[in-house]
C-alpha cells in the first residue's frame, strides 16, 4: 500500500473541506490562527494508522477511511427529528443541553432558571466574543494527537459551563449529541466544564442518532478542570448509530483534594475511540474510572486512558469491562505515569473482557511508567467466556441459554453501573445496556 | 405411569464410562435414597438427569412422565418439573437473589404457558416461602449465594424448590459441608415439601442425612450400577458394615 498517496488523498480532500468550512467556523484573530496551526498539524499527520503505536489496534485509515465534510446546519425538519430522538436519553431533573449535528439547539435545551453560580454559554459565543484567557483555555489540548488537532481546527459549537467556587449543583447537566442529518457528514464539537473550588457537579454526555441519520462522524472533545476540594461525577453513554464513527477526547485536570468519578459505556457506533488524559495537579485527589464496552456485529471500540500522576498522594482506580460478541473488537489501552516526585501514589488498573464468540477480540495494553519509588501501582487483566457452571445453574432453574447469558452479562456490567451515584443516570445506563442485550435477541 | 424412569443408563465422561447400565424407577410421593462410596457415579446420575453438559449418554434412556428427558434442554426439564439441588450451589455476583428467583420462576411459567407473576405477586410468594425456611429478607437482596454460609446456600436451594414446586427433586449430597444444626434446618425444609404428588431422590454418602429425611427406598450404588435396593433399614445396615462388601459385588 502506498501510504503517502493515501495520506495525500485524505489530506487534500479535507483541506478543501476546511477551506470551504472556514467561513462557518467561529472565531477570528488568534482563534483563527490557532485553527490554522491545528489544521496544519493534522494535515501533516493525516488519519492515524496502525504503524503509530498509540493507534495500532485502531487504524482509522482502514476503519474510517476519510473525514467527512462538515455537516450542514440543521433545518427545521432535522431539529424536529432530533427532538424525538432526545427522548431516548431524557431523564427527569436533569438540565439538558442539546447539540444537533454539532450545533447548539437552544429550543431543545433548558437554559432557564440557572442555579446561582452556574454560567452556560455556547462554544460559538466563547470563540467569537469570549475573553482571550477563555479562548486560550479552549485550545488547551496540544496538536500532538492528530484527531485532537483536527477537532481544534474544525470545532463548530459546544457548551462552555462554569460553576463558581462553593457551588454544588443539585441538578445534573446533560450534554446530548444528536445526529440527524440525512447526508453523510461530520460534526465537530468541543465543550468545557470549569468547576471552581469547593464545588460539585454531575455531568452526563449522551450520543444518539435521530431516525434516518446517515453514516455520520462525531468528532468531540471535552475539557474539564476540577478545582480544589471539588467533586465531579461524569457519565458518558454512547448509543450512536451502527454506521457512525465517534472519535472523542477528554482532557481532565484535578486540583488538590478533588474527586473525579467517571463512568463510560459504549454500546453504539460502528467505530469509536474515546481517548482521555487525566492529570493530577494537586495533592490528595482521587479518580475512579469505570468503562464498559458492549459490542457485537462488526463494532470496533477503543478506550485509551492516560493517567498522569504528577504530584504526590493521589489515588486512581481504573476498571474497564468489555462484552464482545460476533466479530466485534474491543480495545483498552491504559497508560499510567507516576512522575519522579509523585510519592505515595496509589494507582490500580484492571481490565476484564467477556468474549461471547470465537471471532470476538479484546485487546488490552497496560503501560505503567513509574519514576517514583514509594508508590503502590498495579494492573491486572482477565479474558474469558461466560462461566459454564454459572450458565448451567441458571439453565437448570429454567432460563434459556440467551436468558442465562443476558443475566450474567447484566451482572458483569451491573458492577460497573453501580459506580454511578445518581439514581436517574444509573437507570439510564441500565436501560442502555438492556437495549443492547435485547437487540442481541 | 412412573414419574421418573431411568432404564439401563450408560454414561461416559470423555473416554471413561461412569454409569454402566443403571436403572431406577421413582413414583409420585416416594422418597428414594441413593447411597454409595465416592466415585460410584451418584453425582453423575444427578447431573445427567438435570442435563448438565459434558456427559455422553451411550445407552439406555430416562423418561419423565413417559417423555424422553434426554431430548430436552436443561431449562425445558426445569419447566417440566425436574429440580436438582446442587451439591455446591454456585455464587453469582451481581445477580440479586430476589431478581434471579423471579426471572427463573417466570421463565418456567412462560415455558408452561402460565401467566407471568408481577413483582408484588412474586414478592408475596417469595417472602412467605423464605419465612418458612428462616431465610431473612436481607439475604434475598444479596447476590445469588454470594457470601452465604454452607447452610444458607442449601437453604437457598430448598427455597427454590419451594417456589418452583417441582415434581421431582434430586438432592445431591445435601449434607456436605453442613453442621448438625444446619442439616436439621435443611432437612426440615425438605420434609415440609414432601407430598403425595412429589418425589425426591436423595443422594448421599452418609446415612446421617437419612435420620432426618427418612426414605421409602434405599439403593446402593457401586461402580456405576445399583447393586442393592431395599427399604430404609438398608441404610442402617450400610452404616454398620460399610460399602466394602458392595465394591466386591459390583
Amino acid at each position: 500500500m502506498n501510504v503517502a498517496l493515501v495520506k495525500n488523498e485524505t489530506g487534500s480532500a479535507l483541506s478543501d473541506s476546511f477551506a470551504i468550512a472556514r467561513d462557518r467556523l467561529p472565531g477570528t484573530g488568534k482563534v483563527a490562527a490557532a485553527r490554522e496551526a491545528a489544521f496544519a498539524a493534522y494535515a501533516q499527520a493525516g488519519l492515524p494508522h496502525r504503524r503509530i503505536e498509540d493507534w495500532k489496534y485502531t487504524d482509522l485509515r482502514a476503519l474510517m477511511r476519510e473525514v467527512l465534510p462538515l455537516a450542514p446546519a440543521p433545518d427545521t425538519a432535522e431539529f424536529s427529528r432530533a427532538a424525538s430522538a432526545a427522548k431516548l436519553h431524557a431523564i427527569d431533573g436533569v438540565r439538558r443541553l442539546v447539540l444537533v449535528d454539532g450545533v447548539f439547539a437552544p429550543k431543545l435545551s433548558e437554559l432557564g432558571g440557572l442555579e446561582k453560580g452556574l454560567v452556560i454559554r455556547t462554544l460559538r459565543e466563547a470563540l467569537e466574543t469570549g475573553d482571550a484567557a477563555l479562548q486560550a483555555l479552549l485550545f488547551t489540548p496540544d496538536n500532538a494527537n492528530p484527531m485532537v488537532a483536527l477537532n481544534s481546527a474544525m470545532m463548530t459549537d459546544g457548551v462552555v459551563i462554569d460553576v463558581a467556587d462553593g457551588v454544588v449543583l443539585t441538578q445534573p447537566l446533560q450534554i446530548v449529541h444528536i445526529a440527524s442529518g440525512t447526508v453523510p457528514a461530520a460534526m465537530f464539537t468541543r465543550s468545557l466544564l470549569r468547576l471552581g473550588k469547593d464545588a460539585g457537579a454531575t455531568l452526563v454526555e449522551s450520543y444518539i442518532a435521530a431516525e434516518g441519520a446517515k453514516a455520520y462522524q462525531v468528532h468531540d472533545s471535552l475539557i474539564i478542570s476540577i478545582g480544589n476540594n471539588s467533586r465531579l461525577d461524569h457519565v458518558r453513554l454512547n448509543e450512536d448509530g451502527r454506521d457512525a464513527s465517534n472519535i472523542s477526547s477528554g482532557v481532565v485536570s484535578l486540583g488538590a483534594h478533588a474527586h473525579f468519578n467517571t463512568f463510560g459505556m459504549m454500546s453504539g457506533a460502528g467505530v469509536s475511540r474515546y481517548q482521555a488524559t487525566i492529570a493530577f495537579a494537586g495533592e490528595g485527589s482521587r479518580v475512579e474510572t469505570n468503562g464498559v464496552n458492549l459490542l457485537n456485529g462488526k463494532q470496533h471500540a477503543d478506550t485509551t486512558l492516560f493517567m498522569d500522576h504528577a504530584v504526590p498522594h493521589c489515588d486512581s482506580r481504573e476498571i474497564f469491562r468489555a462484552v464482545v460478541d460476533d466479530r466485534a473488537h474491543s480495545v483498552f489501552q491504559g497508560r499510567i505515569i507516576v512522575r519522579p516526585h509523585a510519592q505515595k501514589t496509589d494507582a490500580k488498573m484492571m481490565t476484564r473482557a467477556l468474549l461471547l464468540s470465537d471471532d470476538a477480540e479484546a485487546d488490552n495494553k497496560p503501560e505503567l511508567e513509574i519514576f517514583a519509588d514509594d508508590v503502590t501501582c498495579g494492573h491486572g487483566a482477565t479474558t474469558g467466556a461466560l462461566d459454564e457452571s454459572l450458565l448451567f445453574y441458571l439453565r437448570a432453574r429454567g432460563l434459556s441459554e440467551k436468558e442465562a447469558q443476558a443475566l450474567l452479562i447484566q451482572a458483569f456490567v451491573g458492577e460497573a453501573i453501580e459506580s454511578i451515584v445518581n439514581d436517574g443516570l444509573r437507570e439510564l445506563a441500565i436501560a442502555a445496556a438492556q437495549r443492547w442485550l435485547e437487540a442481541r435477541g | 405411569m412412573s414419574l421418573l424412569e431411568v432404564k439401563d443408563l450408560k454414561v461416559r465422561v470423555e473416554e471413561r464410562e461412569i454409569l454402566h447400565g443403571l436403572s431406577l424407577t421413582v413414583n409420585p410421593g416416594e422418597v428414594h435414597a441413593i447411597m454409595g462410596p465416592n466415585g460410584s457415579g451418584k453425582s453423575t446420575l444427578s447431573h445427567v438427569i438435570a442435563g448438565k453438559p459434558g456427559y455422553e449418554v451411550t445407552g439406555g434412556e430416562i423418561l419423565f412422565r413417559g417423555e424422553d428427558l434426554l431430548e430436552m434442554s436443561p431449562d425445558e426439564r426445569a419447566a417440566k418439573g425436574v429440580f436438582l439441588a446442587f451439591q455446591y450451589p454456585v455464587e453469582i455476583p451481581g445477580v440479586a437473589t430476589m431478581n434471579f428467583l423471579h426471572v427463573a420462576l417466570n421463565a418456567q411459567r412462560k415455558a408452561r404457558g402460565e401467566s407471568q407473576l408481577t413483582t408484588p405477586e412474586f414478592l408475596k410468594k417469595a417472602y412467605a416461602a423464605a419465612a418458612s425456611l428462616n431465610i431473612p429478607r436481607d439475604m434475598l437482596k444479596r447476590g445469588v449465594n454470594v457470601g452465604f454460609s454452607g447452610g444458607e446456600k442449601k437453604r437457598n436451594e430448598i427455597l427454590q424448590m419451594a417456589l418452583f414446586e417441582p415434581a421431582v427433586c434430586i438432592l445431591d449430597e445435601m449434607d456436605s459441608g453442613l453442621d448438625i444444626d444446619a442439616l436439621r434446618v435443611a432437612a426440615d425444609g425438605v420434609n415440609a415439601l414432601r407430598s403425595q404428588g412429589r418425589a425426591m431422590v436423595v443422594i448421599t454418602h452418609y446415612q446421617r442425612l437419612l435420620n432426618y429425611i427418612v426414605p421409602d427406598f434405599v439403593h446402593v450404588m457401586s461402580k456405576g450400577r445399583v447393586v442393592k435396593s431395599g427399604g430404609k433399614e438398608l441404610a442402617l445396615e450400610l452404616e454398620a458394615s460399610g460399602y466394602a462388601q458392595f465394591e466386591d459385588a459390583a
